[in-house]
């Protein structure tokens, strides 16, 4: 679950990593409160908070030298379609900004908490490329980026801090107070579950401090269970309506561009299914998982969120019954007909559990539907209908 | 021959009065396996048919001998029911829950290094060896016993298909295996293969991988190294958009690494017969196995 930049800093806070003094803002009028609760103190930065990286390039971040520059960009920027190269060219309508303080930065660094798979670990990752876009860092310039394991089961250790402090030249003076941050950042990552936390730019400050300008934080999906004060950190607007509805129906679904809708049952067969789409010369239209236990109701459902897609021309059905019972995949295909006006041709690819039972309840339903014995045969069903 | 498990394995399923635990135990058992206990902390002195139910993996062991676990544990409890089974000296476990935090997993990752036990998952449809064992919640008609070929995978119903197809076009499975789709698995594509190339009645394997992570690309390394049997690979996700996770906690393309065009190039650069449509698996299986097929 991705949560916006203040909801980060609010972490920061919790484990007493020092984040500038800032407030949040849905309108321009508590904008301007939010600078007077800072004794009107410039510059401030005016931070556009969505779900997406290169806010800065798309201008929404602004720096505010006077009451007048807040009240104009908080203006633009409260409402506007933000577009970066994260949000597609759509772009993002943005509902809040940070207010923050202004700093006098002496150096930038990065930060970053990650879990490597390959390793099986947690690995922190720092460099003195602060400011700049890291996975580019990471390409061009690897050396520049400084790593350390940390074993699970350890936990993380002075000489890890250290490690990373040598590496990037830190001053003798700042090392404590560095030392500091970094565990607070990791026992942060730790204990609310975190798939990502990063901080960049990290600057030390003229005073001789270090503050996290900017906080991005991941909260593992699979760990929400243990974490229902996340429940408020979601945030809807920044999901897609259709993905949002799929989900209170325990429906993996994901929004594309394409027009050929497509309802499978588990992930990997999901994947492979778009993938075909796309070789018999059409485009899927979505990703949708109805899992290993769908029920009647959620097949159901699945098709009326497909359906809702005004750009769906076809729909494709692909089922591989394991749990997932063919007969009662049927039913539900021939519920959701019953009450949804199926306007578009459904091919239907069933396989595996009680599968003679799923296609008699579908050869008697009276359905107008596509039949197709195996993958290869859906493939060349779709491109008939599509080309 | 066949890997990991056979006819001679004894099973015990932990969370077996669950509603998934009780169902899959009884189509385990229909296919012939050998499931010898549950357990239920708490549901200790019950019995699902007439398997005996324990409070304890350690209970199960000292009364009925299990050497693997089949395991149905809610997210939650997990990772404990995992550490219950290794220190009951279970050799084999079987983790079919998905949704277990990856930090748990983290933990249990190295907790198991340099133990005995092999653990197999999370977030995985099972392990069958088929005519012998069934350990898992695959749809055990669609196999083909007697070999030759070994095929392993990080999906579920996608690796159902690739049986299917494979059954279809008269070729048989020694183990099928499904490592998980999640970034952190007990058992990874590497083992497998190396107990594969071991297995002297496999001739051939399979490999299915999606999206996300290096795996693919470190097997097709060890696979050009050390490997003499034909490996035949698939890759799922070709249109998946990055930054998403495609339902498995495990399948997203993250910093522009992880790709399936990238890991398909890297499999067919080490050797790796790529099969790039899903409808044409069997039939390339058929052509690249051709001489270990009757």
């Amino acid at each position: 679950m991705k949560i916006h930049e203040y909801q980060a800093k609010e972490l920061f806070r919790l484990y007493q990593i020092p984040v500038p003094n800032g407030n949040v803002a849905s309108t321009v009028q508590e904008a301007m409160d939010a600078a007077k609760t800072m004794e009107n103190n410039f510059p401030m930065v005016v931070k556009a908070q969505i779900h997406a990286g290169g806010r800065g390039k798309g201008g929404g971040v602004k720096l505010a030298k006077s009451l007048e520059e807040l009240q104009t960009f908080s203006e633009t920027i409260l409402g506007m379609q933000l577009v970066t190269h994260q949000t597609g060219k759509e772009g993002k309508l943005v509902r809040k900004v940070l207010i923050e303080q202004g700093l006098t930065i002496q150096k930038e660094f990065y930060l970053g908490i990650i879990i490597d798979r390959e390793k099986a670990s947690i690995v922190i990752m720092a460099s003195t490329a602060g400011g700049m876009d890291i996975e580019k860092v990471a390409e061009e310039h690897p050396e520049q980026i400084i790593k350390v394991c940390i074993d699970p089961l350890m936990g993380i250790q002075p000489c890890h801090a250290r490690q990373l402090a040598y590496s990037l030249d830190i001053p003798a003076s700042a090392m404590k107070s560095f030392t500091k941050l970094v565990f607070s950042s990791y026992l942060l990552f730790l204990e609310k579950d975190c798939s990502l936390l990063e901080i960049n730019p990290l600057v030390y400050t003229a005073a001789g401090e270090w503050i996290a300008l900017d906080a991005k934080v991941t909260i593992d999906d699979n760990s929400l269970f243990r974490h229902p004060e996340f429940k408020e950190y979601r945030d809807i607007y920044e999901e897609d309506p259709l993905e949002v509805e799929a989900s209170t129906y325990k429906l993996n679904y994901i929004n594309m561009d394409g027009n050929l809708g497509n309802i499978v049952n588990g992930a990997g067969l999901a994947m492979a299914t778009m993938d075909m789409i796309k070789q018999a010369g059409a485009e899927p239209a979505n990703f949708l998982d109805v899992g290993g236990g769908a029920t009647q109701e959620m097949v159901e459902q699945a098709f009326k969120i497909i359906l809702k897609d005004t750009k769906v021309k076809g729909i494709l059905i692909n089922i591989f019954g394991g749990i997932l019972r063919c007969d009662v995949f049927a039913q539900g295909v021939v519920k959701a007909a019953q009450k949804t006006s199926i306007n578009v041709p459904v091919i239907v690819r069933m396989e595996g559990t009680n599968v003679t039972e799923g296609r008699r309840i579908l050869n008697e339903s009276g359905l107008s539907l596509i039949t197709a014995i195996d993958i290869k045969d859906a493939s060349q069903k779709v491109a008939q209908l599509m080309i | 021959m066949s890997i990991f498990v056979n006819k001679n394995t004894r099973v015990v399923v932990q969370g077996i009065t669950g509603k998934e635990g009780m169902f899959h135990t009884r189509q385990c058992m229909a296919y012939g396996t050998q499931i010898v206990a549950g357990v239920t902390p708490g549901k200790g002195g019950q019995s699902l048919d007439d398997i005996p139910v324990f409070n304890t993996v350690r209970d199960a062991v000292d009364k009925t001998q299990p050497n693997c676990s089949m395991l149905f544990v809610p997210p939650a409890f997990a990772a404990d029911a995992i550490v219950e089974a290794v220190e009951a000296g279970i050799e084999l476990i079987i983790v079919i829950t998905e949704g277990i935090p990856v930090l748990d997993m983290l933990k249990i990752k190295r907790y198991l290094h340099g133990k005995k036990t092999r653990m197999i998952g999370p977030n995985c449809p099972g392990i069958i060896t088929p005519g012998e064992c069934k350990v898992g919640i695959m749809p055990g008609h669609i196999h083909q016993p007697g070999g030759p070929i070994g095929v392993v995978s990080r999906s579920g119903t996608l690796t159902y298909e690739v049986v299917y197809q494979l059954s279809n076009h008269h070729i048989g499975q020694t183990t099928c295996i499904g490592i998980g789709g999640d970034p952190i698995q007990g058992t990874q594509f590497i083992d497998v293969l190396e107990a594969f190339e071991k297995d002297a009645d496999t001739k051939g394997i399979v490999m299915v991988g999606e999206i996300g992570g290096q795996a693919e690309e470190q097997a097709a390394e060890f696979v050009l190294k050390n490997m003499k049997k034909p490996v035949v690979g698939f890759v799922a996700g070709l249109t998946a958009p990055p930054g998403r996770r495609m339902g498995h906690a495990g399948a997203i393309i993250s910093g522009g690494t992880g790709t399936a065009q990238s890991k398909i190039s890297v499999m067919r650069e080490k050797g790796i017969h790529v099969c790039e449509n899903l409808g044409r698996l069997g039939e390339m299986c058929a052509d690249v196995f051709s001489q270990y097929l009757k």
